[in-house]
């Protein structure tokens, strides 16, 4: 299908997949074994420029918006959905720095962030608020000078190997959600530190850790936008970040689908390849189509994303929530057509199997999204 | 540390085929990419320029136009500057015509501290470009360098590998070095350097240009000559023996022993 990418864009692609084959796939199962976060692989991301990609160019990014983004995503996890996750949520960590920070604050940041230097990270949920974000009891105190933080974060992303932390806590706990405020946690800063790694069923190279603010103090200059603005601002990000979590889906659902292709053409049963078998065919075809038409809606949110357009919540929802119902398909469906190998560990296709799940389940779980969907979609009467 | 390092642009396959009447590569259709053996020999040069601080890195190739993609590429690898010495005159040189023609264009960019090759190319495999350049351009010569260990006071201290293991060589400076793949792993380009080569000037440098002695550059420079080019030719032949099958075994056993492998 053409999706008319321009020149840059098609560079950004082609150079993701160079990565992602040359230096991702000969380690990544071993990654997933040993569950080591990869640091020479951020490195690599970093020496081609790719956390550039989502830094405006006034801080010595390449200015890309979130197709840019979705095109690196969707290469990096056709090798391997964790390495997309470690890299992609840097995107997520630096975001409301972009849209809602001050100068001061972006030339402090971003240019380490772009450079790869520094690796970010966005801390929302808590163990009572998943789902319901609005129920987070994390509190930052205003005291004099700035805020000292209380709580803990649970499933941060980059937990312990980021350095520059966007941390959701209460300014107001009287307000709920409306006194919910961004405010960014440097690592080493006295008072914060990290506790449980989970161990988790997919994505095992990324980190995913406990946050720990313990009296934890942080100047008042630490705050993105206003008091009171972060749950706002949390929301608005989801609806910009949500086609990358599709893009990592559609990545994954590629991968399976380039690996199933490559082992039906080879195992021959009943004295002629599996692929020539029309049971297979049809599980084949429909993986195909499925995929092109996750990409068509990836590529189509992103566009709007990048377009300025207002309101973003309902075209970006549908676009995770097709993509990773169609990546656990997809994954599901390669796994079965391979029969035991797909089931090994030797081979690459239960991973794609696992990590796909997890698609389906963070960033707003596909449930919760399809509620928003239809909210919207009550609003406009059903109406194109 | 002003480090100029040669390439080639080589086809990136081993199907090649071989044009009968003029006995050279057929190039159309193939993917050229820098010879494998030269991407560490600029990764090489890169290294050394960031460890040393200024200078800077030029890529030099001699080559038709189109080799002017693989300059490029080395720009977007690290390359601060390339040049392409391309002209008519040039065409069919053998190795010592190529040093030649390289040794010219090096005098003419003048202040170097180090030449660095790659051992060989994976189309000619001679490996003698690299120390006939030396040789021409009267200079030290280090061959299938392995690791660059230290350059200061106008001298450069280098392992090279030899088949019992490694030898420490120290030179003065300039040199010509021929690299092996175990010196390092060639980075991969970035976004920055791939926007920078598609608008960085490629010099393209014409015989006349580098002042060269026209009938020592091309085929006519060449002391060798590729009289025949060839693929060995492949002779199968099958012979069906027919009837019962005693007599095809005996048959078989007969023309087994005909053969003086029983």
């Amino acid at each position: 299908m053409e999706y008319f990418l321009t020149e840059e864009q098609k560079t950004i692609k082609d150079l993701a997949r160079k990565i992602a084959e040359e230096r991702v796939l000969p380690v990544r199962a071993e990654l997933d074994e040993t569950e080591d976060f990869p640091r020479a692989i951020m490195k690599y991301l970093a020496d081609a420029d790719m956390f550039r990609v989502f830094i405006p160019e006034e801080y010595e990014g390449l200015g890309g918006g979130c197709l840019e983004l979705c095109l690196v995503v969707e290469e990096l996890s056709r090798v391997c959905a964790a390495i997309s996750t470690c890299y992609a949520v840097n995107a997520l960590g630096c975001y409301t720095l972009i849209e809602f920070g001050t100068e001061e604050q972006k030339r402090k940041y971003l240019p380490d962030i772009a450079a790869g230097r520094r690796l970010t990270a966005f801390a929302l949920t808590e163990p009572t608020a998943g789902s319901d974000a609005g129920a987070i009891k994390t509190t930052a105190e205003k005291v004099n000078g700035g805020y000292m933080l209380n709580g803990t974060k649970q499933f941060i992303t980059n937990g312990g190997e980021a350095e520059i932390y966007t941390v959701i806590a209460l300014t107001d706990k009287t307000r709920g959600a409306r006194g919910a405020s961004a405010i960014i946690v440097e690592k080493d800063t006295e008072g914060f530190s990290f506790g449980k790694t989970e161990k988790k069923m997919g994505i095992r190279a990324s980190a995913t850790r406990e946050l720990i603010f313990r009296n934890c103090f942080v100047p008042e200059e630490n705050l993105i936008g206003r008091e009171g603005a972060g749950f706002l601002m949390a929301m608005k990000l989801f609806d910009r970040s949500r086609p990358g979590i599709g893009a990592q889906a559609l990545g994954i659902a590629q991968g399976a689908l380039e690996t199933a292709v490559d082992y039906t053409r080879q195992r021959i049963q009943f004295g002629q390849p599996l692929i020539s078998l029309p049971v297979v065919q049809d599980i084949l075809g429909d993986m195909a189509t499925h995929i092109e038409a996750s990409r068509a809606l990836i590529y189509a949110a992103a566009r709007t994303v990048d377009s300025g357009a207002k309101n973003l919540t309902e075209v970006s929802a549908m676009s995770k929530v097709f993509a990773s119902d169609v990546a656990m398909k997809v994954t599901t469906d390669a796994v079965q057509i391979c029969g035991g190998p797909g089931y090994m560990r030797d081979y690459p296709l239960e991973k794609m199997m696992r990590d796909a799940k997890i698609t389906q389940i963070y960033e707003g779980s596909n449930q919760i999204l399809r509620n928003a969907i239809a909210i919207e979609t009550r609003k406009r009467k059903g109406r194109t | 540390m002003n480090v100029i390092v040669c390439l080639k642009q080589v086809p990136g396959t081993t199907d090649v085929k071989v044009n009968p009447q003029t006995n050279t590569l057929i190039r159309q259709g193939v993917e050229n990419v820098i010879n494998p053996f030269d991407t560490y020999a600029l990764e090489e040069g890169v290294r050394t320029k960031e460890r040393y601080g200024e200078g800077k890195v030029t890529a030099m190739s001699m080559g038709p136009l189109q080799a002017e993609a693989v300059m490029r590429e080395a720009i977007s690898l690290g390359a601060d500057e390339a040049v392409l010495l391309s002209d008519k005159a040039f065409a069919g040189a053998d190795t010592w015509a190529t040093a030649y023609t390289l040794a010219q264009a090096i005098n003419k960019i003048g202040q170097h501290d180090i030449i660095i090759c790659g051992r060989q190319t994976i189309d000619g495999d001679t490996g003698q470009v690299g120390p006939e350049l030396a040789e021409i351009l009267e200079i030290p010569f280090v061959a299938y360098v392995s690791q660059i260990e230290e350059i200061a006071d106008g001298r450069i201290r280098v392992q090279r590998m030899v088949e019992e293991g490694h030898e420490v060589i120290e030179s003065s400076l300039p040199a010509v070095i021929t690299v092996v793949k175990e010196i390092n792993v060639p980075r991969l380009p970035s976004l920055r350097g791939i926007t920078r080569s598609k608008s960085a000037p490629v010099a393209i440098w014409s015989a006349r240009e580098i002042g060269v002695d026209e009938s020592r550059v091309g085929l006519a420079g060449s002391f060798t000559k590729v009289i025949k080019v060839f693929f060995p030719q492949r002779v199968s032949q099958s012979e069906v023996f027919q009837g019962e099958m005693e007599s095809q075994v005996d048959c078989l056993i007969d023309r087994l022993k005909d053969t003086g492998l029983t």
